[in-house]
């Protein structure tokens, strides 16, 4: 927008085409693909997207007829020079009476193209009581008719912050009601840093990784453990990653974990392998399903994914088709395809094996779980690849599992200042002399299990047995010291 | 070691955390040839720490063993030196997820304080980030300014002592995000958005008191900042104990020989006392126009 003084040095604010990108109303999220001539419906209104094509990340645009977006200046807050008010509800009456404008007057205003901020405008002008309302109360009014009303969407650019708030609000049963803040957590307390050679377990959609290689910038390596057929990485590809990043990002399946940790993995047992544990997947995967897969299935499977999706609320755009895909559709022929698939399955073979290599170096510096898995088996065999001296945080939806994850992992040894722990996030009102917290808050985002390992042999994990018999069970002499120290 | 990156082995001039069990630790500066008292008796450096891994087991004078831990930001925050009040990892993970922050994010802080955000941040936005930190007490400065140098991240960081109400960071349109931990933030708002990027950036702003987060709020809204949200997190932690529960005794036991004892099972105990309040985090964004 010509509103940039300075040119920046890079074009990275400036939304193109095939940018993935948060569309945002209010506080309600969206994460979509940026496509020309493709339809995006929107908290029940659709447009396309084409005109944000060039703007700069942060836009705020107004849908007008025909689906177009225009760009539109956020400041001009309509300054309404009501300047009566009442000073206290007392003569306010709720008969239904008071707004004189009926459903069908208003929809007759929006079919004429009529501007939500001139109906907002009428609505108050045909309302008997908006003058007796207080100040306070004719804002809260407005506010709220403005957003039934004004069709304002903002284009942000994907982050962990925005993606997680988007995930919790809208389908949290697919990030096991992992709260943001949550996700906040384990990145600090894992020490999720650039550099990092991480190991993640998580069944949250692709979201906890995608925060994780947020958080490295493309340098370090991840290897993603997964169960089933492929790793899931819907949310991961909201994040609209450069492709660099997936250079260092390998996967595993969970599947072999045992046999790489009493040596029978080997790479020959790899090409025995069957057709379907190769096959893809998630919607969105770049890999091939089988050859059986027809593109007719390949669709079902994105309409299935949007009709789980909560009936009233709209949802998160999937994004269908990758270009690879597409090629092959395009030149329908079955040589390509098949010769094309083998390749895939070569290079995912090799893949795998150095994925087992960066494993089996036992040196990783870091293990963050977070899966609808019972985290005991798995954070006692994937702690094994971790390094000595790292953080490890483990995610569970429930308190009690965590409960025993604890109890397993003090018998095991080789872990240290284990903390288990949840947060609790409250949003606040911040107003002139009305400043309280807001009257709902999250009951849970699930709980937290830390810690960091360190070196550990035969001895002395019967050591830390018996360090475990000594801590986990203060006398109450005990107990009083601990509290007196804190 | 440094703090933005893992090594395996001990070295000489390496700051590292002597772990004493039950939470109890201390950091110690590696140095050829010095011992370091702990309850469990000497830790000597040459001959028990250098060249060893971090995470090993140390075993001291007296016969207790210690384990010797690489830093990092969070164990730094349990065992720096305090200078001031300081944040939280609990309150530093949202604020880092909340402004944003990631490799090459260019950071603004003030005040430097006794250096606890200061060390997450620039572990997150290092190699190719930046934090420009502003405190206005100059001892603290200093002393900040030692310790990036010895935790080796001083080329992450440049530290001014400066009053960042009167003469703001010292940087302007280079920042991704600005923190403000001040006493009187409002007053700083002006200076927060001329070091923000044209293109807009995230703020975040703590204070304990609500007086201060309602003035702050109002400063915003004039600066043109948008998305402004407060909130608060607290840390909730469990003690994991085995628990045991009397079976009581109803009478007239149908068996012959009423089995009275005891339930037992594993719970996790809230703490009896926690901390109830740190501090109200305001967040907000630079509106475009």
């Amino acid at each position: 927008m010509e509103n940039s003084v300075e040119q920046p040095r890079q074009q990275d604010h400036l939304i193109r085409d095939g940018d993935f990108v948060v569309l945002k109303r209010e506080d309600v999220f969206k994460a979509v693909q940026v496509q020309r001539r493709k339809k995006v419906t929107f908290e029940k209104q659709w447009f396309f997207l084409d005109n944000v094509i060039g703007h700069s990340y942060g836009t705020t645009f107004e849908v007008s007829s025909g689906g177009n977006l225009q760009p539109k200046k956020m400041m001009e807050e309509i300054t309404s020079e009501t300047k009566e008010a009442g000073i206290d509800n007392r003569n306010i009456v709720d008969d239904g009476k008071s707004q004189k404008l009926t459903q069908d007057d208003i929809k007759a205003l929006k079919d004429k193209g009529i501007k939500g901020e001139e109906i907002v405008q009428q609505l108050i002008e045909n309302s008997t009581t908006f003058r007796d309302k207080t100040e306070f109360a004719q804002d809260k009014y407005i506010k709220k008719k403005k957003k039934k009303y004004e069709a304002i969407i903002t284009v942000v650019k994907p982050s962990t912050r925005i993606l997680s708030i988007m995930y919790y609000a809208r389908e949290p049963g697919k990030i096991n009601y992992m709260r943001y803040d949550t996700l906040a957590q384990m990145l600090t307390l894992g020490n999720i840093h650039a550099g990092n050679k991480m190991i993640v377990m998580e069944t949250c959609a692709g979201l906890v990784l995608g925060a994780v290689m947020e958080r490295m910038g493309g340098f370090g390596s991840i290897i993603q453990m997964y169960p089933g057929g492929g790793p899931v990485r819907a949310a991961t590809t909201c994040f609209g990653f450069p492709k660099s990043f997936f250079n260092s990002l390998y996967e595993f399946p969970l599947g072999k974990v045992n046999c790489l940790l009493n040596g029978t993995f080997s790479s020959k047992a790899l090409p025995s392998e069957s057709k379907d544990s190769i096959s893809v997947e998630e919607n969105n995967g770049t890999l091939l399903d089988d050859l059986q897969t027809s593109p007719k299935e390949i669709e079902e499977n994105i309409v299935e994914v949007i009709e789980n999706n909560h009936p009233q609320q709209e949802t998160m755009e999937v994004i269908s088709q990758e270009p690879e895909y597409k090629e092959h559709k395009e030149r329908g022929n079955k040589k390509d395809y098949i010769q094309e698939f083998q390749r895939k399955q070569e290079q995912q073979k090799k893949r795998q094996i150095e994925a087992a290599t960066l494993l089996n170096e036992r040196n990783a510096d870091g293990l963050i779980i977070a899966s609808r898995y019972h985290p005991t088996p798995l954070a006692l065999s994937l702690l094994e690849f971790v390094a000595p001296s790292r953080p490890f945080v483990v995610y569970c939806h429930y308190k009690e599992p965590l409960v025993e994850c604890y109890t397993k992992l003090r018998e095991r040894g080789g872990v240290i200042n284990l903390r288990l722990s949840e947060t609790w996030l409250r949003n606040y009102q911040v107003l002139p002399d009305r400043s309280h917290p807001k009257l709902m808050m999250s009951g849970g985002g699930g709980y937290l299990l830390s810690g960091i390992t360190v070196a550990n042999d035969k001895q002395k994990s019967e050591s830390c047995v018996l360090e475990l018999q000594k801590t986990e069970e203060p006398t109450a002499k005990k107990r009083k010291v601990q509290e007196s120290d804190s | 070691m440094s703090f933005v990156e893992y090594e395996e082995l001990i070295k000489e001039g390496d700051t590292a955390i002597i772990f004493l069990g039950h939470g109890s630790m201390f950091p110690v500066q590696v140095q050829r040839g010095a011992q370091t008292q702990t309850k469990y008796g000497v830790i000597r450096h040459s001959a028990h720490l250098i060249g060893q891994p971090f995470g090993s087991r140390v075993t001291c004078s007296k016969g207790g063993w210690v384990y010797v831990l690489h830093p990092t930001p969070e164990l730094w925050t349990l065992n720096l030196p305090h200078r001031t009040q300081i944040l939280y990892s609990t309150d530093i993970s949202i604020i880092t997820m909340m402004l944003e922050l990631k490799p090459g994010s260019v950071v603004c802080e003030s005040g430097t304080g006794s250096g606890s955000l200061s060390h997450a941040i620039i572990r997150t936005v290092a190699p190719t980030g930046h934090l420009h930190t502003v405190e206005f007490h100059q001892q603290r400065a200093q002393k900040a300014e030692e310790e990036f140098r010895e935790h080796r991240v001083d080329r992450w960081v440049t530290v001014r002592n400066q009053d960042v109400c009167k003469n703001g960071f010292g940087v302007s349109h280079v920042a991704d995000a600005v923190f403000l931990d001040i006493p009187s933030p409002w007053e700083a708002i002006g200076h927060a958005k001329d070091a923000l990027k044209v293109e807009g950036g995230r703020l975040c702003s703590f204070s304990p008191c609500i007086e201060q987060v309602q003035r702050t709020c109002q400063a915003l809204a004039e600066h043109g900042f948008i998305e402004v949200t407060t909130l608060e997190i607290l840390l909730r932690e469990y003690n994991v104990r085995t628990a045991n529960l009397p079976l009581p005794d109803l009478g007239g036991a149908l068996d012959p020989l009423p089995v009275l004892g005891e339930a037992q099972f594993k719970i996790g105990v809230p703490l009896r006392e926690t901390v109830g309040h740190t501090g109200y985090l305001t967040f907000a964004s630079k509106s475009l126009f």
